[in-house]
């Protein structure tokens, strides 16, 4: 018979309706799957005992895909067949992968996202991804004696829009049904429990294999919201092996390793590693090729040195992003270690030491993000109570339009929480515009030319009106999982027209940062920009009405008057060519009043021409 | 007659209590659901009702209400591994036919 799990009270599922739910941790070098069984969140292992799934796919001519330690062992054999860390090329076009030339794979330039060439065809990273995650999907299914009802997946938080949507469909192309992506920080931090906090300002120090990751976390009303993440995209525990590796090189007098002399001594290297977290020297023994024996002792106060500045790097990110937050170390109520590298007791004693506090460590560093994960997929299953708090992301940079004069017209300010909808109305121009092109932006600036363009769209068939008569809306919705949909409506006629926003290509953590920092540094100069550029835009708007009446109605001015206004219209535009906005201001005042009589007189005359051929009766009725 | 836990079944349930840091015991129960006609309740217990029978083993409070106990007595619950899968297993001694999956059944 089927295998039951203990429910909360009042919460037993009806035969054949469990709401199976799982966390993934679809990480660059290794990816788990874990679950909430009986209430306790477990990482799920495959037949072997193995919990971490390497995320290596290789491609075969003629089978499926091998996923995991059988693909990772082929990767020397096989290197251009052999995917792994590719994660990095989510949501990237080739231009973006700044690492293409060491990559052993056959990139190829791609609309949207770079593709990879092997021996079963053209790849995606979407398609690859979804190998791991269809790996992941069967051991949760054998594990769990059932379908997955829903899966929550894990993202660093500097993905951008790109990267976690091409995560969503790699999903869908595993047959998964995505509940929510959260952010990897705020996993481990759940798995920690910080949630149950009223408030705290956390901080999550990730190193993995080959990737740090730094972020702080603001916890307010359950809802996590990112201060602030830096990092190193190529510094992680790979990095201490080639340190000890060198080192062995150099003490064993060994000039120039074969590619198999290398790869025993890199695991060799690593095991010492991992002994020295536990003891105070650890023994290098490997034998080589030809026969040459290696057999040396690495000391812990060795390893100390040899790896010292790794470490300070990873704190020179801490530092950043404390400054960026404008936190000091006092203000956090916790840090949490993520990451396999961080058993390192070097690492430990030196986080320690930077943060002035024992970091949280009792849960296993490997395992944590999963097992956020997975507590976050079972409450949004609904296997719990209605008391526990949905947790909620926030936008991590503001959202909006371009206006008129290359402008930015906000609509979602950054860290709004999701999912969240907004709407604000618009208008035309121009006399008669039937179209209007909608530019979509991401960032914090004021002007469309410092902000990240995420898409364009047009909405067409505005009922021709006079210039600021149309009510256009443009709402703006991001889902609980980051992604943004736009919809542009006419709203006397209801045309309409919407787009997901899929960015081409995607921002970096760095790239992030620096808007961010940008913003603040800027803000000043933005705010003398915007105000130019609205009133460029404003006077601009003048001279077209006064050129239009002018053309109609040009028989109500007399010759003196024409040159007249001709000459203020003259000044006007010489002040928005010379961009002094006091002085575009004064001369649009001048316009103004210059055109008051025949303002006046045109009204008179459209009064009397709606006023011929009718009645005092029909007009009063 | 009673309900009964075997001993890897009361370590992880608890287990599974301590860990979840508050409930009395766990409740055994049955409704009537699903392709046979009775479906297993197994949950924790954070609150007992009046009329709930409580049986002890290994430790392990298991609570159950009169009604259920007329289809259940007797059933000794287990912790096995089956695969990679893991989970509770009644053993219910009053089963007359389970459906093809044995999550529901007839008496």
């Amino acid at each position: 018979m089927a295998l039951l799990q203990i429910s909360e009270p009042g919460l037993s599922t009806a035969p054949h309706q469990h709401r199976l739910a799982a966390g993934i941790d679809l990480g660059t070098t290794h990816s788990l799957v874990a679950t909430v069984r009986s209430g306790e969140p477990q990482v799920l292992e495959d037949e072997l005992g193995h919990a971490l799934l390497p995320s290596a796919v290789r491609y075969c001519s003629d089978e499926a895909p091998h996923v995991g330690y059988s693909a990772l062992n082929m990767q020397d054999k096989d290197p251009t067949n052999t995917i792994v860390s590719v994660k990095r090329l989510m949501g990237r076009v080739l231009a973006d992968v700044n690492e293409a030339a060491e990559l052993p794979y056959a990139l190829l330039d791609a609309p949207g996202m770079v593709r990879l060439a092997t021996v079963s065809g053209d790849k995606s990273p979407v398609e690859v991804s979804a190998e791991i995650l269809k790996a992941l999907r069967e051991r949760a299914e054998k594990s769990m004696g059932g379908e997955l009802t829903g899966v929550v997946i894990t993202v660093p938080a500097y993905f951008d829009d790109a990267q976690r949507q091409a995560t969503k469909d790699a999903a869908k192309l595993a047959g998964l049904h995505v509940l929510r992506l959260i952010n990897e920080p705020t996993a481990a931090a759940i798995a920690y429990g910080l949630d149950q906090a009223a408030e705290g300002t956390f901080a999550v120090y990730d190193l993995g294999g080959g990737t740090f990751d730094f972020s702080l976390l603001k916890l307010s009303r359950g809802v996590f919201e990112v201060l602030a993440t830096s990092g190193n995209g190529h510094l992680g525990g790979d990095d201490f092996d080639q340190r000890v590796y060198g080192w062995i090189l150099q003490h064993a007098n060994i000039a120039a390793p074969t590619a198999g002399d290398m790869r025993t001594l890199l695991v060799a290297a690593r095991r010492a590693k991992e002994l020295l977290s536990k003891q105070d020297s650890a023994p290098i023994q490997a034998v080589l090729s030809d026969g040459t024996a290696v057999d040396l002792t690495l000391e812990y106060s060795t390893f100390d040195t040899l790896t010292a500045d790794l470490l300070q790097k990873t704190l020179i990110s801490c530092r950043k992003a404390l400054k960026d937050a404008a936190l000091a170390v006092e203000d956090l109520n916790g840090v949490v270690l993520v990451g396999g590298a961080t058993r390192m007791r070097t690492l430990r004693r030196e986080v320690t030491q930077f943060f002035g506090r024992q970091p949280l460590t009792n849960l296993d560093p490997d395992k944590v993000v999963a097992l956020g994960a997975s507590i976050q997929a079972n409450i949004l299953a609904g296997n719990r109570g209605a008391d526990d708090l949905l947790l909620l992301d926030v936008t991590p940079l503001s959202l909006g339009i371009e206006t008129m004069g290359g402008l930015t017209e906000k609509i979602i300010p950054r860290n709004t929480t999701l999912p969240v909808t907004r709407a604000q109305d618009f208008t035309t121009f121009k006399d008669g515009q039937t179209a209007m092109s909608i530019h979509v932006l991401q960032g914090e600036r004021e002007l469309v030319g410092d902000c990240r363009s995420l898409g364009r769209f047009e909405l067409r068939g505005i009922p021709p009106m006079v210039a600021g008569a149309a009510r256009i809306r443009i709402t703006f919705q991001v889902d609980a999982d980051g992604l943004l949909s736009v919809t542009a409506r006419e709203q006397s006629t209801g045309v309409e027209t919407q787009i997901v926003v899929k960015p081409s290509y995607g921002l970096g953590d760095d790239e992030i940062a620096r808007m961010l920092q940008e913003s603040y540094q800027l803000a000043e100069a933005d705010k003398h920009a915007r105000m130019l550029q609205e009133a460029i835009t404003e006077a601009r708007r003048l001279l077209e009405s006064v050129k239009a009446a002018m053309d109609t109605d040009a028989d109500l001015l007399d010759d003196a008057e024409q040159v007249e206004i001709n000459a203020f219209m003259q000044h006007l535009f010489n002040a928005m060519a010379a961009g002094g906005t006091d002085d575009i201001k004064k001369h649009m005042d001048a316009l103004n009043n210059g055109t008051r009589d025949f303002a006046s007189r045109r009204m008179n005359r459209s009064i009397s021409q709606a006023l011929t051929g009718q009645t005092v009766d029909s007009i009063a009725a | 007659m009673a309900i009964t836990l075997t001993e890897k079944a009361a370590d992880r349930v608890g287990k599974f209590l301590a860990q979840r840091g508050k409930g009395v015991g766990l409740r055994l129960g049955v409704k009537t659901s699903g392709c046979s006609g009775m479906a297993y309740v197994l949950e924790f217990v954070d609150s007992t009702e009046p009329e709930d029978l409580t049986f002890e083993s290994f430790g392990v409070k298991v609570i159950v209400d009169p009604k259920s106990l007329t289809f259940i007595d007797g059933t000794e619950l287990d912790f096995v591994r089956e695969g990679l899968n893991e989970g509770f297993k009644f053993n219910n001694p009053n089963v007359k036919d389970a459906c093809g999956c044995g999550e529901s059944f007839n008496v």
